[in-house]
């Protein structure tokens, strides 16, 4: 092969992950907003907030099973959401807030247990999968030789056009004063009149609501099953511990940071260890190192800013 | 070493007036482990009376999975620090022994040490960079560190990968081969976690784990009497870490197999739901605990194959209403510390 084609090829590699690292990233900044508001609004760790993602996923299988439209499924997917985090929000987190970080792991955790076991018992063991939708199948030429299908863009667009929204919800809407309100002092936002229970449970709702629109987003390229969650609360735990806790804006740059550095990593750790490694021990070494990047990053960044990099709160 | 462990409080405390119960509490922290542990000796005897030998392979499990709740109650309970990862000390110690015995090295006067160490030195390096942090990010780091232990397992191609690990035969001892027996073996786990369960108790009476209890209380006065409360906890954790590991090793002989499973998050939580059943800050509710999660387990799978949906709603009722864990329950009081 000619240099020349090789370098051209691995660019277009990289072109192409760096696309998918950012769609990794976006994904993740919709799980990771919900579980920073919760905690900044709540001073609450919200475990479950990954089985919302799953959830959120199976609400749209089902919901397309039944209509076959996308966006019926999209409706179900978000609406159902909405409704768990409010259920669940009413019977089990509501009686948490005041109680330790430890109590409220374990609540959450039992849930967890429940919802994927409840997943499986209802849709089955073996995966399911979600078709793309007609207007956004398909792929187009973004460069020369690079190819790259519709629906990824879809997500990157819609995750940076939720991201936007939400920034201008949260800096110049009522409810998102009253949310910056109650992160920083939800005592005096009482004593001040506000119904500080709804305020809690719409944080909840809302946060559950993006996470299972990112389930739905992610299911045609996924496929679904009952563990996809518990993968995706460690991921979005990195990201907010990196962009420091109850901050948007930090749970963004985090988001897009794991995102890039875990699929950068996975696809080029290999390559690089054999410049300098027998092609056998590149093979062991490169796969080991990629999984442990995004946990070296974020001991690096703990280790100079141990509250992370827009973190407010050191609880 | 047994007086001294039997002898919880510190000898300077000051000579008060005998409060009522007193007396009993000491009377629970004495009681509660000899029953436990002559229950666990009597077992294999009792198993085979009863014609339920299946009894002993299931309580080999029990006694090592107690040894790791254990290990996570000197860190959780005395030293108040919620650790998420801690699957990842006891996988470790599975795979030294799993990884070692691949290599060619069973030799166990080799192995466990091995076990131990790497285990002790992975939470000594996480320990040093989890321990800069407070609360809820001490508690996400730690998970994250597990993870990452527990896909770095995964990407071992070389050693199962994804599949895991069969070990062709258990650890040696001296060329002999007396872990093969699976009632010598029993016996050689009870020993391993009475010894601990016993150095444990030394490790929290002593003035090294006063400190830790101190230190979870209020680290800025333990600063103020010129100690550092991070080296303090950072021991505990790595000491932990090594608990975790022979646990580890143990499990790995057990099952002759390891996997990437035994570091999921999953286990994680199960080994504090344990620690939690059994009431933090006591090892042997911790043993306690161990004994009721993996009995419930066990006997909830026989109902039906979706044990999970009667377990989870089961945690969550225990978390909002017993908070003190089941020894809570008793009518002697075992918090100590």
């Amino acid at each position: 092969m000619p240099p020349e084609t090789q370098s051209g090829m691995s660019l277009t590699l990289a072109a192409v992950q760096t696309l998918n690292g950012l769609q990794l990233g976006v994904l993740l900044f919709l799980v990771a907003a919900g579980l920073t508001l919760v905690f900044g609004v709540m001073d609450f760790i919200n475990l479950a907030h990954g089985v919302q993602y799953m959830m959120g996923a199976y609400f749209a299988v089902a919901g397309y099973a039944l209509t076959s439209n996308f966006l019926a499924a999209l409706a179900f997917a978000v609406l159902g959401s909405l409704a768990l985090g409010l259920l669940l929000e009413r019977l089990v987190f509501r009686r948490l807030y005041r109680r330790s970080h430890l109590d409220q792991v374990l609540g959450t955790f039992g849930i967890i247990i429940f919802l994927n076991e409840l997943a499986r018992t209802v849709w089955g063991a073996t995966p399911r999968t979600l078709p793309v939708p007609e207007a956004l199948s398909g792929s187009i030429l973004l460069m020369d030789g690079l190819l790259y299908p519709v629906y990824r863009l879809a997500i990157l667009a819609a995750g940076l056009v939720v991201a936007a929204l939400l920034y201008v919800l949260v800096r110049w809407s009522r409810a998102g004063m009253l949310v910056r309100a109650g992160a920083s002092n939800p005592r005096m936002l009482s004593a001040l009149g506000i119904d500080v229970d709804r305020l809690f449970a719409g944080v909840v709702g809302f946060g559950a609501m993006l996470a299972g629109f990112a389930g739905l987003m992610a299911a045609p390229i996924l496929s679904v099953g009952s563990s996809m969650g518990d993968d995706l609360l460690v991921l979005a735990f990195v990201v907010i511990v990196i962009g420091g806790i109850g901050s948007i804006r930090g749970a963004f740059v985090g988001a897009l940071a794991v995102g890039l550095v875990d699929t950068l990593g996975r696809s080029f750790a290999t390559d690089i260890f054999k410049l300098f490694l027998a092609p056998a021990a590149a093979n062991e070494a490169g796969p080991a190192l990629a999984s442990m990047l995004i946990y070296i990053l974020m001991a690096g960044v703990l280790f100079f800013a141990p509250s992370g990099l827009f973190g407010a709160k050191t609880a | 070493m047994t007086a001294r462990a039997a002898e919880d409080r510190p000898p300077e405390a000051p000579a008060l007036p005998a409060p009522a119960g007193t007396r009993a509490r000491a009377l629970g922290r004495l009681l509660v482990p000899v029953l436990l542990f002559a229950a666990f000796a009597a077992l294999p005897a009792a198993a085979d009376a009863l014609g339920q030998t299946f009894l002993v392979s299931f309580a080999t499990r029990v006694m090592i999975l107690a040894l790791a709740a254990m290990s996570l109650d000197l860190i959780l309970g005395y030293g108040g620090l919620v650790s998420f990862g801690h699957a990842a000390f006891l996988g470790i110690g599975a795979y030294a022994v799993g990884i070692a015995a691949e290599e060619g090295l069973t030799e166990g006067l080799a192995v466990f040490p091995l076990a131990i160490a790497a285990a002790a030195l992975f939470a000594l390096a996480t320990g040093a960079v989890s321990l800069r942090t407070r609360g809820v990010y001490f508690i996400m780091i730690t998970l994250a560190f597990g993870q990452m232990a527990f896909f770095t397992a995964i990407s071992l191609s070389a050693y199962g990968g994804d599949d895991g690990l069969t070990i062709w035969g258990r650890t040696e001892f001296l060329g002999g081969t007396p872990l093969e027996d699976d009632r010598a073996f029993y016996f050689v786990v009870l020993g391993c976690l009475a010894a601990c369960y016993l150095l444990a108790r030394a490790i929290v009476a002593s003035r090294f784990g006063r400190v830790l209890q101190a230190a979870r209380q209020s680290p800025g006065r333990v600063a103020a009497l010129g100690l550092d409360p991070f080296a303090y906890q950072l021991a505990a954790y790595a000491i932990a870490g090594g608990f975790a590991g022979l646990a580890g090793a143990l499990l790995a002989n057990h099952t002759e197999f390891v996997s990437p499973a035994y570091m999921s998050w999953h286990r994680s939580g199960e080994l504090i739901v344990m620690v939690i059943l059994g009431g933090m800050g006591s090892f042997h509710g911790a043993i306690l605990g161990a004994i009721v999660y993996l009995g419930l387990e066990e006997a909830l799978s026989h109902l039906t194959e979706h044990w999970r949906l009667l377990f989870g709603p089961f945690l969550v009722l225990v978390v909002l209403h017993a908070r003190g864990g089941l020894l809570s329950l008793l009518p002697v009081r075992p918090r100590d510390g």
